[in-house]
């Protein structure tokens, strides 16, 4: 994670296409200036940014089943829930799953677990729109490449 | 059972808080009732769940640009609802 960067997931571990599935690792860092603010003497991580992890690894889920060729963009949350504080230095497992997804958006629902015990979960929205261009294109697969999205998976039909 | 028009528009109240009363066949979604475009995706989301389609909505917007239909052919309710019973019955074709 690199919170000031809004870049909340570490590493793609693992994304099932038949499934319709993907599992993110999330490594909230020891220290960032988020922690400065939320809070003084007693750092947490915002909810909001776990909102964030969960809605990224559904990002990287649709663009896995869409072939990387249009772009998710976070337009809702239902029936969300933080269920634990989550302090720095954590190691997260954030998880997603398609459950809905038609002409111009996506539905996933997604949870994050800290040592196997649920810490919060959403059901997220998404608008998903054609790349504007090919250099935006590369950009996101050099972004996959990084987190070691395992693109011999993935969906091209 | 509920007709396409009752679903629709008791659909539309419910995810954009507008009264049904208010909701008509010869509404049109966007100039009538307000709706953006990413509230149509959470009506097109619960359409499709409701009636077991996928609403074409890239292609009706990309057709609706290119000035080949206009807007009232998909976003009129009376429009938007025979569109989803021929998607129906194309399905059960």
């Amino acid at each position: 994670m690199r919170l000031e960067y809004f870049q909340m997931i570490t590493r793609v571990v693992s994304f099932d296409a038949q499934a319709r599935t993907l599992t993110a690792a999330a490594d909230v860092p020891a220290e960032s200036p988020v922690f400065e603010g939320h809070f003084p003497g007693y750092p947490l991580l915002p909810g909001v940014l776990m909102i964030e992890a969960m809605a990224q690894a559904s990002g990287w889920l649709i663009l896995g089943l869409n072939g990387l060729t249009a772009m998710p963009f976070l337009v809702g949350t239902n029936s969300t829930k933080m269920r634990d504080f989550v302090q720095p230095s954590t190691p997260l497992v954030v998880h997603a799953e398609m459950i809905g997804d038609g002409s111009g958006y996506a539905v996933t629902k997604a949870f994050i677990t800290r040592e196997g015990k649920k810490v919060a979960e959403a059901e997220i929205k998404f608008a998903v729109k054609t790349f504007p261009d090919p250099k935006f294109a590369s950009m996101i697969r050099e972004w996959g490449e990084r987190l070691q999205f395992p693109f011999e998976k993935l969906e091209t039909a | 059972m509920s007709s396409t028009f009752e679903t629709v528009s008791k659909i539309i109240s419910e995810t954009c808080d507008i009264p049904l009363e208010k909701i008509t066949s010869e509404s049109h979604a966007i100039d009538d009732l307000g709706i953006d475009s990413l509230d149509f995706l959470d009506i097109a989301f619960a359409i499709d769940k409701a009636f077991g389609i996928k609403l074409p909505l890239e292609k009706w917007t990309q057709e609706v640009n290119e000035g080949k239909a206009k807007t009232e052919d998909y976003f009129v309710l009376g429009a938007l609802c025979g569109k989803i019973d021929e998607l129906v019955a194309a399905k059960g074709a």
